[in-house]
């Protein structure tokens, strides 16, 4: 509980406070009895030599709300921690009070959830009230890499073509959310060579239809067959289960200009989708995946 | 610090801005003799006051605003405006209904309009006739008035309450019981309603006859209620004397030309009793009679003819009660009337007295308050219920899209604060000439009432090669409400930027 290693601290603050308290208790009783000379009325306190203070007594009553305020403050002592390291009668804390609101708000919104676990992705995905509360999820949790139109960028998959790393059925969708994922490319620079690497570059650049050095294109595919297809695929067309890109179809994770390509294929890439099933929970994660789904699937279809 | 006006010294010595306790103090302790060394408690017990009713133009006044400002508050409540209640306060959802408008907490600013309005209606309504906020308007003063017109109508008035008080038995215990009882009642009543501004009065009504009430509404409705009851019942003038800070500081705004309730000592002194045929001149009198009507009508408790205190909240019951007393005399009425420091001092008539309301600083409270007034109604007026913020996209700042066009995302945060669904269509134009500059996504969309709808934008153009950097872009939201033309629109321009990176 306590912060410090000595529990002098502890007593120090504990004393000076039930200190204080007793001290305005002591003074309170000794003004509550107290009188002063009048003439008539006036306290005969005189500054400046003619400034004179007039007795405007309080009347009893509030005399008692100050004895109230002491009352207060020492059972406030006893319940609540504030008398040094005392975690008070009730044990209150902070956290427990946050976890106490978080529990009551998801106590509140459970049956909106239960409603929507029951219904499909591709159903939550033409229901207009789990895209509304989808969205803000997304825009919360999700918009910071994808962007807020789920367009992605550059190393952040768009989430609005048909193109998937790790599969777009919903269950891949939502197992992506839930567990997260790991797309790693190795780096092939050492196995490659600097002209080896270009050489692939300008093949791969011609699988999607770009402008490629011939020469290289045929020297590359040499190598492409040799380094590349155990992930890509002989045919290039990626692997979902490892997250390798189809790289036929002139969509780029990271950019598609010729520097990029011998950067990913000397460098390799490493990307990281973090998992959500803790921070969000299933019940959320489902109706986000409709809400991702929709955004290629428009209307769930 | 000044001794103000001492017994029998000329009217000219009273000054308004000092606290006349001390003389007040004299009247309840020096009748005995010569005031001399006593001692005091620095706390004393409160001595009850029981305020004789009082008839007469100001009292018919005080009630005629009771009557208003309470029709207003219990009534107001009920009043039913686009199939919703007119007037709600609605704290969980942050939106505020008044009659046709809604604010939303981005409308803020209309309460500080509000506010400063008030204080400056105190301001001038203070410098010129005094607490007349505190005499008629006051919640306290009001209500108070509420809860002695029961105990009137139960105990009876002054003499019988007095008499009340110090009886013994089932008579006394039954008349209590029954004024608590309407007290309790009507202050229930008042926490009911208050309550029902912030949730819906009509569900409220359901929810307490079905004793289903909610935590806070329970606690507030009985908080508010019990209030009423300690405030109205029980404080009363110890409000005004102990608690309030708006007491004190309107002495601050008094000056020599500000009306207010005074006894005109040069007419009345000296006092003492006479018979109604007698002539007061040859007896040495002035007009008073010595009655205690004045100081038996004060809700404070005071005289007022000790001049100005501190407690005096100028309700002007003396004025009404004396008067009455100067009709049964024969006497001119007045001799306690409202009058200024001036005006008594230098013998001026009502024309003299009331041609210095116009002096600079009723003007200047006057002007500030009428400028507030006006910008604050051009602005309700001009109040678009369209509001909209745009918030690009931080984390990638531009992406690359096919054929070198370069694409940009917002997210346009639309907030419809009226009460109709909008249509709502979105367009981009830029500052200077971007090529292809065009909205990607959806840019109709329907936003339904008194929501807030998240739109993400994917706004792209065809930038030149050597082109980079930031370029200004606009927004343009047109927002039509359902059924309504084109010309109902509501058109807004909202300004960010593009930002186009370099190519390698």
């Amino acid at each position: 509980m306590s912060d410090f290693t000595s529990s002098f601290w502890s007593f120090y603050i504990a004393v000076i406070t039930l200190a204080s308290i007793a001290g305005c208790a002591v003074l309170l009783a000794s003004m509550s009895r107290g009188r002063v000379a009048t003439d008539p009325d006036k306290t005969g306190h005189v500054w400046d030599g003619d400034l004179e203070e007039y007795n405007n007594p309080l009347p009893r009553w509030w005399m008692w709300l100050f004895y109230i305020t002491i009352a207060f403050s020492v059972a406030y002592l006893w319940f609540y921690p504030g008398l040094g390291t005392w975690a008070g009668a009730w044990k209150w804390t902070s956290t427990g009070a946050y976890e106490q609101e978080s529990a009551a708000a998801e106590r509140d919104l459970a049956p909106m959830y239960d409603k929507f676990s029951k219904l499909s992705v591709e159903q939550l995905a033409a229901d207009p009230q789990a895209l509304a509360v989808g969205q803000r999820l997304f825009l919360n949790k999700c918009a910071q890499c994808h962007a807020s139109d789920g367009g992605g960028s550059a190393g952040f998959p768009n989430l609005t073509d048909k193109d998937w790393l790790f599969g777009g059925d919903p269950a891949s969708i939502e197992k992506t959310i839930l567990d997260g994922r790991n797309g790693v490319m190795p780096p092939f620079g050492p196995a490659l060579g600097e002209q080896g690497a270009k050489d692939v570059a300008h093949y791969v650049r011609s699988l999607s239809g770009l402008t490629a050095d011939d020469l290289r294109v045929v020297r590359g595919k040499d190598l492409f067959a040799r380094n590349c297809v155990a992930c890509h695929g002989s045919d290039a067309h990626g692997n979902p289960a490892l997250g390798a890109p189809n790289l036929t179809d002139k969509i780029w994770l990271f950019a598609g200009d010729e520097p990029t390509v011998i950067e990913t294929v000397t460098k390799g890439r490493s990307s990281v989708m973090p998992a959500h099933r803790d921070s969000l929970g299933e019940a959320r994660v489902h109706v986000l995946a409709g809400y991702v789904y929709s955004l290629s699937h428009p209307g769930g279809k | 610090m000044q001794q103000p006006g001492a017994r029998g010294s000329a009217a000219v010595d009273v000054k308004p801005l000092v606290f006349h306790r001390a003389v007040a103090a004299e009247s309840r302790t020096g009748a005995a003799g010569a005031p001399g060394p006593a001692d005091e408690a620095l706390y004393e017990i409160r001595r009850k006051i029981y305020p004789r009713a009082v008839t007469g133009w100001f009292a018919r006044w005080r009630v005629t605003i009771v009557i208003l400002t309470q029709l207003a508050f219990y009534g107001t409540a009920w009043l039913q405006w686009n199939g919703r209640q007119a007037l709600l306060f609605d704290l969980a959802a942050r939106k505020f209904y008044i009659f046709g408008l809604v604010f939303w907490p981005q409308d803020f600013i209309y309460l500080t309009a509000l506010l400063v309005v008030s204080a400056l209606s105190l301001f001038l309504f203070t410098a010129v006739a005094g607490r007349l906020w505190c005499g008629y308007a006051c919640p306290q003063t009001v209500y108070t008035e509420i809860f002695m017109w029961i105990e009137r109508r139960i105990e009876g008035d002054r003499t019988a309450r007095m008499r009340l008080d110090k009886e013994r038995g089932v008579r006394r215990l039954r008349l209590k019981a029954a004024k608590h009882a309407l007290w309790i009642g009507l202050s229930l009543w008042t926490g009911f309603t208050f309550v029902g501004y912030f949730t819906p009065i009509r569900q409220l009504s359901a929810e307490v006859l079905a004793l289903s009430l909610g935590p806070w509404e329970s606690f507030w409705l009985l908080f508010y209620g019990f209030a009423t009851y300690g405030n109205a019942g029980w404080m009363r003038e110890q409000v005004c004397k102990y608690m309030c800070p708006y007491a004190r500081f309107q002495s601050a705004m008094f000056d020599q030309d500000t009306l207010i309730v005074t006894y005109d000592r040069a007419r009345g002194e000296p006092r003492g009793g006479r018979s109604r045929a007698s002539d007061p001149r040859g007896l040495g009198l002035g007009d008073c009679v010595d009655c205690g009507i004045c100081v038996q009508v004060c809700p404070t408790g005071i005289d007022i003819r000790d001049g100005l205190q501190y407690e005096c909240i100028g309700c002007a019951a003396c004025i009404d009660g004396c008067n009455q007393v100067m009709k049964k005399m024969n006497y001119a009425p007045g001799l306690i009337r409202y009058s200024t420091e001036n005006a008594l001092a230098k013998g001026w008539n009502a024309r003299q007295m009331l041609a210095r309301v116009l002096r600079p600083r009723v003007l200047v409270y006057s002007g500030v308050l009428a400028l507030v007034i006006v910008a604050a109604g051009a602005s309700l007026t001009a109040r678009q219920p369209v509001k909209v913020d745009v918030i690009r996209d931080r984390a990638g700042l531009a992406r690359q899209g096919e054929d070198g066009s370069v694409e940009n995302v917002y997210r346009l945060q639309i907030m419809n604060a009226s009460e109709q669904s909008l249509q709502v269509g979105i367009a981009v134009r830029g500052e200077h000439e971007l090529r292809d500059l065009r909205i990607e996504t959806p840019s109709t969309l329907e936003v339904a009432p008194t929501t807030t709808r998240p739109v993400p934008v994917r706004v792209a153009a065809r930038p030149e090669e050597d082109e980079s950097g930031a370029e200004h872009i606009e927004f343009v939201i047109t927002a039509v409400p359902a059924g309504g033309s084109a010309e109902d629109a509501y058109v807004l321009h909202e300004k960010s930027s593009f930002y186009v990176p370099k190519r390698r």
